[in-house]
């Protein structure tokens, strides 16, 4: 009986010991598919190791359509989780509306202004405090191919657009589908700032962060629409509405040659079992192999109540900056680690190339925001973007002039 | 009890037992009280809230800054709106009009005591038990070009079949026709074929007797006693064109382009995806607008009916 009460005890007492200090964390995302469920269980695992509960909130749907409305529903309800997957511009826009917390102690105990390269800490803070945490860096300009398809066409991977046009050509007499691509407004969004990104830094950034009229009524922007309608011949009938993962499936099965995607592409590789370098080979897009379009993740923390959640808060924006999490949820998820110096010996070839594209980039001014990932304009400029983009590809009747002048407009109308 | 409901219908100047009156008064009002209430607000208020949501600049959140017609003249400057409104025009259009036709024949043939009717019927009216969404998914591997009919057609030797609605921009609106009428014309179907079984039998046969023909019949003696129905059909019809989200959303996600876009579609990006919370409820409110423009009408013939009798 004795011993029975003093198990107890113990039990009661650890137990009360662990509620102490640990707290519960909520966190909304939208990494639901398999590698990404499994990247962020890693966070999951280290928050539970200290201690703390971790509750799930997981909402599906590719873009965070669905999980930015949940959002906004618990924010306007007084009720925001912990954290939340939000990126880019959006980052202002919730703290501008004032639900973020402030995580500057934690930055500064981790030294993010030293680890983090200054592109990244930029967009993690408002008005100059950290509110948000960093947990990856996509690059969104690579073209992946199936070298296979280009030996039996006779052709050779492209560097620039008007090679890719030539090369595209011999690829499609050969009978193989050139351009693996799905007709979603954000993939030919893809594509156009690609293609807009050969042309410089400079113009790429005055057209989709300045958002200058002069420029969008550019004739380099012209000539971009140009190139842009040429890729409409070498995509397949059957490319509208189709998914991301559907074309570079094409492209792993051989029957297509290439397609203009993010590196989350490489989950897909690397899920069929497929090599980079062997299998497959990664290339800068056309035209674009000294720059870099970003497209970082992060986890955005709100305004909790409660001494114990605020702890396992700033438990979990420090987890996340830690290199144990940074480099497997890399690993998991196809992009590269957001801070600076990590080991490199687990990532791939194309994980390599993309760390240096990211360093020199970053010394020389080419690295850029990704505008058809939220990084570059707020969702309304992007969607009147969006809508000129994707109209123009698929509208055979409509001019690069026309497109050029519609675009000036819509995005003057949205801001 | 019969005596309650003497005292009460018989005027105000009763004044026998009042305190168990009011409450046996007061009985169904209590009850039906919280139904009224949640529609009320849930529905009317809601509505009062978009209303007030399209008169301002609301962007992420709603906010109330107050910017009088801005929001609708945006509204009808926006090229994707124009888009959406001229679909729903043929969509909807295309869609009632082709239901009716196709419900109606259906019925009458129905109707002629034939064999195995009960699973006729329950074929034909099986596609309204699917949703919208399933609906748009098969239709979408069906129309399209890489690996449904027309690879299909192909495949059995027409090497120059060529069937790609699905990607062209000005006919996919049809596509989206093809998907619905097929989900709803047995619906259609059903509602007639209710109406035709109510039509009294001895008009039918007195029309006989004065030597009408089948087709007559139908055409000057039946069919136009079915008028409500047609009415009930025709009102059900343009509030699935109107609200209709699901279809595009499943079938093509307004693509290419935008040039599948109905209003419901484009009102919910721009509410939920693209934080322009006011336009969207300017959009709304359009399209609010045009439901009421079939109802009203419609409630009001009803509505003199009855006073008629």
């Amino acid at each position: 009986m004795k011993k029975i009460a003093f198990g107890l005890t113990t039990v009661a007492l650890s137990l009360a010991a662990a509620t102490a200090q640990a707290g519960e964390v909520e966190v909304l995302h939208y990494w639901t598919s398999g590698g990404e469920a499994a990247s962020i269980n890693v966070l999951k695992d280290l928050m539970v190791e200290d201690g703390h509960t971790w509750k799930d909130f997981a909402v599906a749907g590719g873009g965070g359509e669905s999980a930015m409305t949940v959002l906004k529903s618990r924010a306007i309800a007084g009720n925001p989780p912990s954290a939340a997957q939000i990126k880019g511009p959006t980052i202002q826009e919730w703290g501008e509306l004032g639900f973020l917390t402030n995580l500057d102690d934690v930055a500064k105990a981790g030294e993010w202004d030293v680890i983090l390269p200054g592109v990244v800490s930029e967009v993690m803070k408002y008005d100059g405090r950290y509110v948000a945490a960093p947990v990856n860096v996509h690059r969104v300009n690579w073209l992946w191919a199936n070298p296979e398809v280009f030996r039996k066409s006779g052709a050779s991977i492209p560097t620039t657009w008007d090679q890719f046009i030539t090369e595209a050509k011999k690829i499609k007499a050969a009978g193989f589908t050139p351009l693996a691509h799905g007709g979603q407004a954000w993939q030919d969004a893809t594509l156009f700032e690609a293609i807009a990104l050969s042309k410089g830094a400079p113009f790429y950034n005055s057209a989709f962060l300045g958002l200058s009229d002069k420029t969008l009524r550019s004739q380099d922007m012209i000539d971009v629409f140009d190139t842009f309608k040429q890729m409409r011949e070498f995509v397949d009938p059957g490319f509208s509405g189709r998914d991301w993962n559907i074309a570079t499936s094409m492209v792993i099965n051989g029957d297509a040659a290439m397609q203009i995607m993010g590196d989350w592409a490489k989950g897909e590789f690397t899920a069929a079992g497929k090599k980079a370098g062997v299998d497959y080979v990664c290339y800068p897009a056309p035209g674009t192999s000294g720059a870099f379009t970003f497209n970082i993740d992060s986890l955005a923390m709100f305004k909790v109540d409660g001494k114990d959640k605020q702890a396992a808060q700033k438990d979990l924006a420090r987890l996340i900056l830690e290199p144990k999490f940074q480099e497997t949820f890399n690993l998991n998820k196809g992009s590269i680690p957001a801070r600076l110096n990590m080991p490199r010996d687990q990532f791939d070839s194309c994980a390599h190339s993309s760390m240096d594209a990211f360093l020199a980039s970053s010394t020389t001014g080419q690295l850029v925001p990704s505008m058809a990932h939220g990084m570059a304009v707020n969702s309304m400029v992007q969607g009147a973007i969006y809508d000129v983009v994707t109209n123009f590809f698929n509208d055979e009747s409509m001019t690069s002039k026309e497109a050029v002048d519609k675009l000036a407009r819509a995005v003057k109308a949205s801001m | 009890m019969n005596t309650k409901a003497a005292h009460s219908g018989s005027g105000p100047t009763q004044s026998g037992r009042p305190a168990r009156l009011s409450l046996a008064d007061w009985m169904p009002k209590i009850v039906m009280a919280p139904t009224v209430i949640m529609t009320v607000v849930c529905i009317y208020g809601y509505m009062i809230w978009t209303a007030v949501l399209s008169f301002t600049g609301s962007r992420m959140l709603p906010s109330y800054n107050f910017v009088g017609l801005d929001q609708y003249e945006r509204l009808f400057n926006n090229d994707r709106w124009m888009v959406a409104l001229g679909n729903l025009g043929v969509f909807g259009g295309l869609f009632i009009l082709i239901c009716l036709f196709l419900g109606v024949t259906l019925a009458i043939f129905l109707d002629q005591k034939i064999r195995a009717e009960g699973a006729i019927r329950t074929i034909y009216l099986y596609p309204m038990a699917i949703s919208f969404i399933v609906t748009g998914t098969a239709w979408k591997w069906l129309l399209n070009p890489t690996n449904g009919l027309e690879k299909m057609m192909i495949d059995f030797g027409f090497e120059d079949f060529k069937f790609d609605w699905l990607i062209n921009p000005d006919m996919v609106v049809y596509c989206l026709v093809i998907a619905a009428v097929w989900q709803a014309s047995g619906f259609v179907m059903a509602l007639f074929l209710a109406g035709l079984r109510g039509v009294d039998g001895d008009l039918i046969k007195a029309a006989h007797l004065d030597g009408a023909s089948t087709f007559t019949t139908y055409r000057r003696v039946i069919l136009p006693s079915l008028k409500p129905v047609f009415f009930s059909a025709l009102v059900i019809l343009s509030h699935i064109a109107i609200k209709s989200f699901d279809l595009v959303a499943a079938l093509t996600n307004g693509g290419p382009g935008y040039s599948s876009d109905l209003p419901a579609n484009f009102m919910y990006a721009h509410t939920f995806t693209r934080s322009q919370i006011g336009l969207g409820s300017a959009s709304a409110m359009v399209m609010l607008g045009c439901v009421l423009a079939i109802l009203i009408p419609y409630l009001y013939s009803e509505l003199r009916g009855e006073r008629h009798e």
